[in-house]
């Protein structure tokens, strides 16, 4: 029979000889190849004090966009809704009031934003959709929680920080995304 | 006067027991660290390093945690012996300590303080005769607990050390018969100044340690806690700190069984190239009783080596091995022994 690989071996079914029914060779061979691997680079990464470099185009937990002065992206237009396969997204639109002009882009916003990330599939749609750049997929993991109820998402804890007011933190929040080209 | 108290002589005794009773639990608690440190390396992981900087607090933190386990009797089970099962085993792992030469004589108190507590003409015999009575520790509890897989662990354990036992004991014969003692100071002080007994019976040290292996219960001769075919082994129905009891006596025991090969094979608290009268009596012992720490550290360090290496032995094998191998080596070892000693004392030639 022709064998499938050249990596073929033979079974060896002899008796084993005194030297080798004493284990003694085959056991101090296995200690060696034990002991080189006191020497192997260990592949953990010590997760909480450093993380796995993601790739740029990482899919992990959504933030809502704000432009450079401050004022959210989305208009409530509900396309990301629309675009989710698995319809973890609602929200409730509100018209933009006289003085409201530094919050909000423009004149129609989203009062209620809300993601369920039980039910989010990280595909990235959402962000496809969105003619706004109001949504995008950052690199950061969806946490733990003690409660299913905490992992509906609203709009707090989905908005990325004021660019202005908080600035450190929006800069970390942003991290080395590339901007999207913005449709206007 | 024989009867006379001598109260410093009690003192001295009490403060040297106390030491090498806390010594022998702290060192098998950092064993169990060392352990899984090893563990990890040799499988290219990291191990316990939450606990404390590197982890060094995690044996603290495994003994609360055993502590506050809730205990559990079964209502099935002897109580009596169920309790005497651990107690038993971590009385024997402590005890065997006793006669061991942790180093030579320090200069105190204008008094000379031996650094054993009991210096017995027999003293290998008795190390002996507690080692062997850790397996009753394992026996009764896996009995006691009226729990199939833990009589047949017992079982097992029983029958290993009685196979094991005998190469054991024959080994020592062709060790004693070339130093003409049984008290392991007079050994230490025999290595001290010839050579370490290592170079004498290379065969029966190998001998000697794999019964080591076998009398420890560690792998690859942990038959008797052998998971994957009888759950927890001898200790199934165990929880709690009685539970801790029994791991903790395995540790105990390989730390004892590491200073005896130490003391009987690598010169005890000999330092090697080093004539320890020329120089200050104290500081010598305190020397002496590192050298001996380190040889036992290196004996630990192979344990943990040999366990993550190579795995559990077949019950056959392991009786063929104890049987059919290791003893007729030991009594070839012996004949050998006893040959050349005779060759040797009446100047035959050839």
């Amino acid at each position: 029979m022709q064998a499938l690989t050249n990596r073929l071996k033979e079974v060896d079914r002899r008796k084993m000889n005194f030297l080798e029914r004493l284990y003694l060779i085959a056991i101090f061979k296995g200690m060696l190849i034990t002991f080189s691997h006191i020497f192997k680079k260990k592949p953990t990464i010590d997760y909480p004090e450093k993380t796995r470099p993601f790739s740029p185009v990482f899919r992990g937990l959504h933030i809502l966009n704000r432009d450079e002065a401050g004022r959210e992206n989305c208009t409530a237009c509900g396309l990301c809704a629309v675009a989710c396969p698995a319809e973890a997204i609602t929200m409730e639109a509100a018209e933009r009031q006289v003085g409201e002009e530094n919050l909000y882009r423009e004149e129609k916003y989203a009062a209620k934003y809300e993601i369920n990330m039980l039910r989010c599939i990280f595909c990235g749609l959402c962000e496809e959709a969105c003619p706004k750049d109001a949504i995008y997929l950052s690199e950061t993991f969806a946490p733990a929680d003690y409660q299913r109820k905490q992992f509906i998402y609203n709009k707090e804890e989905l908005l990325i920080p004021h660019p202005i007011e908080n600035a450190e933190a929006y800069k970390k929040a942003l991290g080395n995304r590339v901007k999207k080209e913005t449709v206007n | 006067m024989l009867l006379a108290i001598d109260l410093a002589f009690i003192i001295e005794k009490l403060v040297l027991i106390v030491i090498v009773v806390m010594a022998s639990l702290v060192i098998a608690m950092y064993a169990t660290y060392g352990e899984r440190k090893i563990a990890a390396i040799l499988q290219d992981r990291r191990g316990p390093n939450r606990a404390g900087p590197f982890g060094i607090l995690q044996p603290v933190a495994d003994g609360l945690k055993l502590f506050f386990k809730e205990e559990i009797i079964p209502d099935f089970s002897s109580k009596f012996l169920f309790i005497l099962g651990p107690s038993m085993a971590m009385l024997t792992a402590i005890m065997a300590g006793a006669v061991v030469p942790w180093g030579n004589q320090i200069h105190f108190f204008n008094r000379d303080i031996s650094l054993q507590i009991a210096d017995v003409n027999v003293g290998i015999l008795f190390v002996f005769a507690v080692v062997s009575m850790g397996v009753y520790g394992i026996m009764i509890g896996s009995w006691a607990s009226n729990n199939k897989y833990s009589l047949m662990g017992g079982l097992r354990a029983a029958s290993q050390i009685i196979s094991y036992e005998l190469a054991m004991g024959i080994s020592l014969i062709a060790l004693l018969m070339v130093t003409g003692t049984l008290s392991l100071k007079e050994m230490v002080v025999q290595q001290q100044t010839g050579y370490w007994n290592i170079f004498y019976q290379p065969l029966g040290f190998l001998i000697f340690l794999i019964c080591a292996f076998a009398e420890c219960n560690r792998t690859p001769f942990d038959l008797a806690e052998a998971e994957n075919e009888l759950i927890g082994g001898y200790h199934t129905e165990y929880s709690s700190m009685k539970l801790g009891f029994y791991l903790f006596a395995e540790y105990i025991n390989m730390f004892v069984s590491s200073v005896i090969m130490a003391t009987l094979f690598f010169g005890g608290y000999d330092i090697p190239f080093l004539n320890e009268a020329n120089y200050d009596q104290n500081w010598m012992a305190l020397f002496g009783l590192m050298a001996l720490m380190t040889k036992v550290v290196c004996f630990i360090f192979l344990f943990m080596w040999v366990r993550w290496t190579i795995p559990r032995f077949r019950y056959d094998q392991l009786m063929n091995l104890g049987w059919r191998v290791l003893i007729p080596l030991a009594l070839f070892n012996m004949l050998l022994t006893g040959a050349l000693i005779l060759f040797k004392q009446n100047n035959w030639h050839f």
